[in-house]
C-alpha cells in the first residue's frame, strides 16, 4: 500500500527530527553546533557531558521504550481483538512496578544503583508467569488473570506506601511510580535495550498469526495457528518489552494504547501490519512527550513523563470511546 | 480410499457425551450433508473432522493417515473449515480477508508471491466479489460476508471443505447461491462436508446424507435413498413428509400429534 509507505517515511523523518530536538532542548538549551561539538570533542567539557551522558541516553531510552510500548499495544490489541487493550492489561507493568517499589522500600535502590530496574524486570517476569499459569487456555481467562495479577501487584505497591518508614521513602516511591526518563544513564540503556530487542523480535514473529486471528479463534486454528503457543509467545514478548520499559522508566501509560490507533487506518487495519508502524509511532510519541515534559516546568520542576502522557492521552481515550460508541451498532 | 473417515469417534465434554462411537467414511467428490436436531453433535463432528478437537476415543483419518499425525500447517493446506456464522474482527478489506486463506502456504516473512496473488483474484471472481474487494469486511451484508468467507477457503485450494451451517442466517436466494457453489466444489473433485438445517436444500444438492441423533449415527448413505420420511421421524422425533419430483425433494414437518 502506497499510503502506508509514505506514512512510515514521514514517521521516520519525524523521529529523526525529534531525536535531534531532544538533544537540543532542556533546562540548558544547546545549539546544533554545541551538540556536534559535544559529540565529537575528545575531552569532556560541559556541552559534551550534557549531550553524551544526559541527553543521548535519555533520547535513546525514549525511542526504545516508546517503540516497545507501541509494539506491545499493537500485539495485545491484535491478540485480544480488542482495541482498548494496552500493555498494562496482563499485569506485566504492575508486576514491574511492584518489583521496583520493593527495591526502593527495602533500601536496595539506595545501595545498588540498578536495584530498582533489575527487581522491576524480575517482577514483570514473575507477574507474566503468574498470568499465564492461571489464565492459560483462553483469551478471556487470560484477561481476567491479568486483571487479578494487576490488582494483586497494585495492592503490594499500596502496602509498601502504607508502611513506608519515612515520608521521604513514600515520596521516592510515588515519584518513581509517576514515570520519568530524567537522569537515566547509559547503564539503564544497557540494562533495558537487550530485553526490549529480544521481546520486539518475538512479537514481530507473531504478525502472521495475529492477521489470521482476525477471522476468530476457530478459523485461525483451522489455518494452522497454535492458539496456546501464540498466547504464550505474545505474553513473553510483552513481558520482556514492558518489563524492561517499566523497570527503567516507571509506569508510562497511553503510548501503547494510542500508537496502534494512529497507524491502523493507514495500514488497512490488518493486525500484523500494525506492529512495526505502531512501534515507530510509539517512539515518536514518547520522544515528543519527553521533550514536552522537559519544557513544561512549574516552579522549576519538570512535569513527570508518565503524568504528561496520561494528561495528553486521556482526552484521546475519551475520543476513542465516543468513536467506538458511534461505530458500534 | 476414502478421503476422510472417522472410526468409533467419541467426544466427551463437561460430563456429557457429545459423540458416541461415530463411524463414517466420505469419498472425494462427495457433498455430504450432516443433519440432525440441535445438540445432536453436528458441530462437534465437524470440528473433529477438521482436526480442531482431540477426541476421547477413536480417530479421524485423511487418506488413511491419522489427523493427529499430520502437522498443523500441512493439514491447514489441505482442508478448510468454516465455523458457524464466521465473523471478521477488524475492518480489513475483502481482498486481504480472502488472502488470509493462503496463510498456511506463505513463507514466514515477506509479501504475497505473485502466483498466490493470482489465486486470491480467482477466488474473488469465483464468488462474485471483485467489485467489493476494496470494501471493509465489517461493512458487508450477511450474504456478502458468507461469500467472502467461502472465497477465503477457496484461495487455499483445499481438497476438503468442512462448513458448519453455511446457510445459517442467509435469505433463500443467498442460501441457494451458497449451495450451488458448494455443489460445484464437490463436482470439481473436492470433498464437501456441511451441517445443514434446511433439509430441502440438503435433499436437492447433497450427494450423501449423514443423520445424527444424540451423538450417534442414525443413517449414512446416498441422499436420494437415505432421506426418507421414516428416517426423519426417527431423527427429529416429528412426523415428516418428503415429496419428490425428479431430483428435487421438499421436506416438511408436522407438529407431533397430541397424545
Amino acid at each position: 500500500m502506497k499510503g502506508a509507505g509514505a506514512a512510515m517515511a514521514a514517521g521516520g523523518a519525524l523521529l529523526v527530527v525529534l531525536f535531534g530536538a531532544s538533544l537540543l532542548a532542556g533546562q540548558v538549551w544547546l545549539s546544533p553546533a554545541d551538540v556536534l561539538h559535544g559529540l565529537t570533542s575528545p575531552k569532556p567539557d560541559l556541552a559534551s557531558l550534557i549531550v553524551v551522558e544526559l541527553r543521548l541516553p535519555r533520547a535513546v531510552l525514549a525511542v526504545a521504550i516508546g517503540a516497545a510500548l507501541g509494539l506491545c499495544g499493537a500485539a495485545l490489541q491484535g491478540l485480544l481483538r480488542n482495541p482498548l487493550a494496552d500493555p498494562g492489561l496482563l499485569g506485566v507493568s504492575s508486576g514491574a512496578a511492584l518489583g521496583s517499589v520493593l527495591a526502593i522500600y527495602f533500601g536496595l535502590a539506595a545501595q545498588v544503583a540498578l536495584a530498582a530496574p533489575v527487581l522491576g524486570l524480575v517482577g514483570a517476569l514473575a507477574a507474566s508467569a503468574l498470568t499465564f499459569a492461571v489464565g492459560r487456555g483462553g483469551t478471556l481467562s487470560m484477561i481476567l488473570a491479568g486483571a487479578a495479577v494487576s490488582s494483586l501487584a497494585g495492592a503490594g505497591v499500596s502496602l509498601a506506601l502504607n508502611f513506608a518508614p519515612t515520608a521521604s521513602g513514600a515520596y521516592e516511591i510515588m515519584t518513581w511510580l509517576m514515570g520519568a526518563l530524567t537522569d537515566r544513564s547509559w547503564e539503564h540503556v544497557r540494562l533495558a535495550l537487550p530485553f526490549i530487542l529480544v521481546g520486539a523480535a518475538i512479537l514481530a514473529s507473531t504478525a502472521r498469526a495475529l492477521d489470521v486471528l482476525s477471522l476468530g479463534e476457530a478459523q485461525a486454528a483451522s489455518l494452522g495457528v497454535d492458539l496456546d503457543r501464540l498466547r504464550l509467545t505474545v505474553l513473553v514478548g510483552v513481558a520482556l518489552c514492558v518489563g524492561a520499559a517499566t523497570s527503567v522508566a516507571g509506569a508510562i501509560g497511553f503510548v501503547g494504547l494510542v500508537a496502534p490507533h494512529l497507524v491502523r487506518p493507514v495500514v488497512g487495519h490488518q493486525p500484523g501490519r500494525t506492529l512495526l508502524p505502531s512501534a515507530l509511532f510509539g517512539a515518536v510519541l514518547l520522544l515528543a512527550a519527553d521533550i514536552g515534559s522537559r519544557l513544561l516546568r512549574y516552579n522549576g520542576e519538570e512535569i513527570k513523563l508518565g503524568v504528561f502522557t496520561a494528561l495528553v492521552g486521556a482526552p484521546f481515550f475519551f475520543w476513542l470511546v465516543i468513536r467506538l460508541r458511534r461505530l458500534a451498532p | 480410499m476414502s478421503r476422510l473417515a472417522v472410526s468409533r469417534l467419541t467426544v466427551r465434554r463437561g460430563g456429557r457425551t457429545l459423540l458416541d462411537g461415530v463411524s463414517a467414511a466420505f469419498p472425494a467428490g462427495a457433498f455430504v450433508a450432516v443433519v440432525g436436531p440441535n445438540g445432536a453433535g453436528k458441530s462437534t463432528l465437524l470440528a473433529a473432522l477438521a482436526g480442531l478437537i482431540v477426541p476421547d476415543a477413536g480417530e479421524v483419518t485423511m487418506d488413511g493417515r491419522s489427523l493427529a499425525g499430520i502437522g498443523r500447517a500441512a493439514l491447514a493446506r489441505r482442508r478448510a473449515y468454516l465455523p458457524q456464522n464466521p465473523r471478521c474482527e477488524w475492518p480489513i478489506s475483502v481482498e486481504r480477508l480472502v488472502a488470509l486463506g493462503l496463510t498456511p502456504s506463505l513463507p514466514a516473512f515477506g509479501g504475497l508471491p505473485a502466483a498466490l496473488a493470482e489465486r486470491v483474484e480467482r477466488a474473488l471472481e469465483a464468488c462474485d466479489l471483485t467489485a467489493l474487494k476494496g470494501q471493509a469486511a465489517t461493512t458487508l451484508s450477511g450474504g456478502e460476508l458468507a461469500r467472502a468467507m467461502l472465497a477465503r477457503t477457496l484461495a487455499g485450494d483445499p481438497e476438503v471443505l468442512i462448513a458448519d451451517e453455511p446457510t445459517a442466517g442467509l435469505d433463500p436466494r443467498h442460501a441457494l447461491d451458497s449451495m450451488v457453489r458448494l455443489q460445484a466444489l464437490a463436482r470439481e473433485g473436492r470433498l464437501v462436508v456441511a451441517a445443514l438445517h434446511d433439509l430441502t436444500l440438503a435433499a436437492r444438492f447433497s450427494t450423501d446424507l449423514l443423520a445424527l441423533r444424540a451423538g450417534r449415527v442414525e443413517a449414512l448413505g446416498p441422499t436420494a435413498a437415505t432421506l426418507t420420511a421414516d428416517l426423519l421421524e426417527r431423527t427429529f422425533d416429528m412426523r415428516a413428509r418428503v415429496s419428490r419430483t425428479g431430483e428435487a425433494a421438499v421436506v416438511d414437518f408436522q407438529a407431533p400429534a397430541a397424545r
